[in-house]
């Protein structure tokens, strides 16, 4: 997937954008939606599914699957502990 | 790449008694955020686990020192501050931080605050802020707007409330920031700064109280608070804290940043020396 | 700066001392390193000792806010391995409650001493009761059994401290001194021990880097070897009913095993725990009840009676709490008529009562003095008759 750049940064040959992989424990979501909401990439979105306590928990929306760039500021909003990223 | 794997661990449960979670704060709640925040901070800062310990008092954010896999201490309503002294001055290696929430240590435990602040304890004090008394169901406290509806003030709160991080500047902490559960960065590094640092500090974290504050104020669900802190939040450092009250009226600016970081001779207790 | 160790812990020898300052060197003989309090009269010479002589011995003074505070620190310092303690009186006392009961309900060691004042409230400062000892068996919210004891002396303030942190250790609860103003600021003869004469209790430690245990699965003596912070057990303590690993339960079953195996670790060992003088009751006909300051004018009653042809003796309670009920029935086996002495309006007179089954003669005073032992002697005397 490229990414649109409209400025090009000086250092986008030594600097690459990292890449995240987006895990989720569905069953400690309570459905306040932080993550979703103020993921800077917008990676995420409510599932159709609910867990056992009928809360939407955090999917990857589909066509953002490369789109996670393990900014982690979903993990540290959860108040679940619930998501998390790491870099692939 | 794939879309999201569905894991049970998570990489903070080491720092959790994750055999008592799901945690008992409601949806929307920023406790758990700035839980994650006090346990990222905590394994950042490099500090043997062992010497760290918790003390709570009492209400929602009483029960954090219950979620920690940290010596945690879940002490009386107001006597988390004198409790943590205790613990501090016993032991002097240890890095004691106070977990409380706004009636705890502002109401009941204000004079204990006062004083430590006053002698400059070399303690860490924690303080989320959702302007009422959560635990006991959304009733008024120290830091409830003015005008603010509670279910102790249906007309309406006619008090004027503390202003947090002034009050503790006046006081002499040496560390003061503000920030909302929403600058989840901020506040670990804050929390950061705090380990690190000898003498009283000081952080308050702001925080949704949906099913309390929020839902008696048209404030809505936690996420709608959030918002409001992403458009309402302004940072400034080296603001006047006379000025840097909150009255979480809908458009009304919320005043956030490093405010105080000075250096004062820290605590000990008269006569020893402690090399 | 006070270098540590510049004075020997335990002042070995004969003294002339005052009966606060002698609790304070009691309390530093058993091992006492921690003390926060707030000044109060009449305890305050606790406070001013220790806070010159702990320095000395590395050891933490710290004078709080006020006794709210005093007692968390107390808490907190025990928590941290201290052998810790406040001194205070009535009113303080009363501020202390909440926080004692944290005390018993999260078994945290540690020992308060009420230099008793008149009261209630503000009451006489200066002056002597013994109008508290209720409040120290029923002054917190909910079911606990405190031990509570009661000098007669300077030389008892002095013994007694070792017996309350050895006890507090012991059974890891707070524990009480019931002093009075007169125990506390007569000055008499004390005589401190040479050290390796002091028998000194320690509590049972869990060993360290034990994590993942049940800290609150009790051994059969029914108390559970305590953690300390800071030796990697990641232990959590809480005021809220807890389950053996410490974390809150909400369960009925769960609280009421916990309440009672807190009062049961106390009363299983009531023998042991209590102490009692008993003063020419072999072939009494009438015994006085009474302790604390108060006992020194029954005794001097005792004597009158005895030399007026009447048998009399005296029960002095060493120990209030757990009352030390099974001598006093066995007492009543030979004795029938009870005179009770104290300086409130009757407490521990109720707790006689009660376990006697039948009145007993109350001489009673609401404090501001000692009730003379002329008053003492009457009572036996119409007793008697």
């Amino acid at each position: 997937m490229v990414r649109t750049q409209y400025r090009k940064p000086l250092d986008s040959e030594q600097v690459s954008v990292p890449t995240g992989q987006v895990f989720v424990i569905a069953e400690r979501c309570k459905g306040c939606r932080f993550c979703v909401e103020f993921c800077p990439e917008q990676v995420l979105a409510e599932s159709t599914g609910i867990n056992a306590k009928g809360y939407h928990y955090p999917v990857v929306e589909s066509g953002k699957e490369d789109a996670c760039i393990n900014c982690a500021f979903c993990k540290l909003v959860c108040p679940e502990f619930a998501i998390y990223t790491e870099e692939t | 790449m794939s879309g999201e794997l569905m894991v049970q661990d998570h990489p903070l449960d080491g720092l959790l008694r994750a055999d008592r979670l799901p945690h008992i704060w409601c949806p929307g709640c920023g406790l758990g955020s700035i839980m994650s925040c006090l346990t990222s901070a905590i394994t950042e800062s490099g500090t043997d686990l062992n010497q760290h310990a918790i003390v709570s008092g009492i209400g929602c954010t009483g029960r954090v020192a219950g979620y920690l896999k940290l010596d945690s201490f879940h002490t009386t309503h107001g006597r988390a501050i004198p409790f943590a002294i205790g613990l501090k001055l016993a032991k002097p290696e240890l890095v004691v931080t106070v977990f409380s929430g706004d009636g705890d240590l502002f109401s009941i435990g204000g004079n204990h605050f006062l004083h430590a602040a006053r002698r400059n304890i070399d303690i860490n004090v924690i303080c989320v802020n959702n302007f009422n008394y959560g635990m006991t169901g959304g009733q008024c406290g120290p830091t409830t707007p003015t005008g603010a509806r509670t279910t102790t003030t249906p007309f309406g709160n006619s008090e004027p409330a503390f202003n947090l991080p002034h009050l503790a500047a006046s006081l002499g902490a040496v560390y003061v920031a503000r920030w909302t559960s929403l600058h989840v960065r901020q506040v670990h590094h804050s929390m950061l700064n705090a380990i690190r640092k000898p003498g009283f500090t000081f952080i308050e974290v702001i925080s949704p109280c949906p099913v309390g504050f929020g839902k008696s104020n048209e404030i809505g669900e936690g996420l709608d608070e959030m918002r409001m802190y992403r458009t309402n939040s302004v940072v400034d450092p080296d603001a006047d804290l006379a000025n840097a009250g909150i009255d979480m009226q809908r458009d009304s600016p919320i005043v956030l940043g490093d405010f105080v970081d000075i250096e004062r001779p820290v605590f000990a207790p008269s006569g020893v020396d402690r090399g | 700066m006070v270098t540590a160790e510049a004075e020997p812990r335990v002042l070995t020898g004969q003294h002339f001392m005052n009966g606060d300052i002698a609790f304070a060197e009691g309390a530093l003989a058993a091992g006492c390193t921690f003390f926060a309090g707030y000044p109060i009269t009449p305890s305050t010479e606790v406070a001013e000792r220790l806070s010159r002589r702990l320095p000395k011995l590395g050891g933490v003074y710290v004078q709080m806010e006020d006794e709210l505070a005093s007692i968390a620190a107390v808490l907190g310092g025990s928590w941290s391995g201290a052998k810790a303690m406040t001194a205070t009186s009535g009113p303080g006392f009363t501020l202390m409650m909440e926080n004692f009961g944290l005390g018993v309900m999260t078994e945290t060691p540690c020992v308060i001493i009420d230099v008793q004042r008149g009261g209630p409230s503000t009451g006489l400062p200066t002056l002597v009761s013994q109008a508290d000892v209720m409040q120290a068996k029923w002054g917190s919210h909910g079911d606990y059994e405190p031990i509570a004891f009661a000098p007669a002396s300077p030389q008892e303030m002095f013994d007694l401290a070792i017996s309350a942190f050895n006890a507090a250790e012991r059974f890891r609860m707070p524990v009480f001194v019931m002093a009075d103003e007169l125990v506390g600021h007569m000055t008499e003869r004390v005589t401190i021990p040479s050290e390796d004469r002091v028998s000194i209790v320690n509590r049972k430690r869990v060993p360290a880097g034990s994590e993942d245990r049940l800290f609150y699965a009790a051994d059969e003596d029914l108390v559970p070897p305590m953690p300390i912070a800071g030796e990697g057990h990641a232990f959590h303590v809480t005021g809220l009913t807890h389950d053996e690993r410490g974390y809150p339960a909400g369960d009925p079953l769960v609280h009421d095993r916990l309440v009672r195996r807190l009062t049961h670790k106390v009363q299983i060992h009531e023998k042991e725990l209590t102490q009692v003088e008993e003063l020419m009751t072999e072939d009494a006909e009438v015994v006085v009840v009474a302790y604390g300051a108060m006992s020194r004018s029954a005794r001097q009653a005792v004597m009158v009676a005895r030399e007026r042809g009447i048998k009399a003796g005296m029960f002095r309670p060493i120990t209030l709490w757990p009352f030390p009920f099974r001598k006093l029935r066995g007492l009543a086996n030979q004795v029938n008529r009870f005179v009770v002495a104290e300086m409130n309006l009757g407490q521990i007179a109720r707790e006689v009562e009660r376990h006697l089954r039948r009145p007993a003669t109350w001489v009673t005073h609401a404090g501001g003095k000692m009730i003379p032992p002329e008053e003492v002697l009457l009572a036996l005397q119409e007793t008697a008759r």
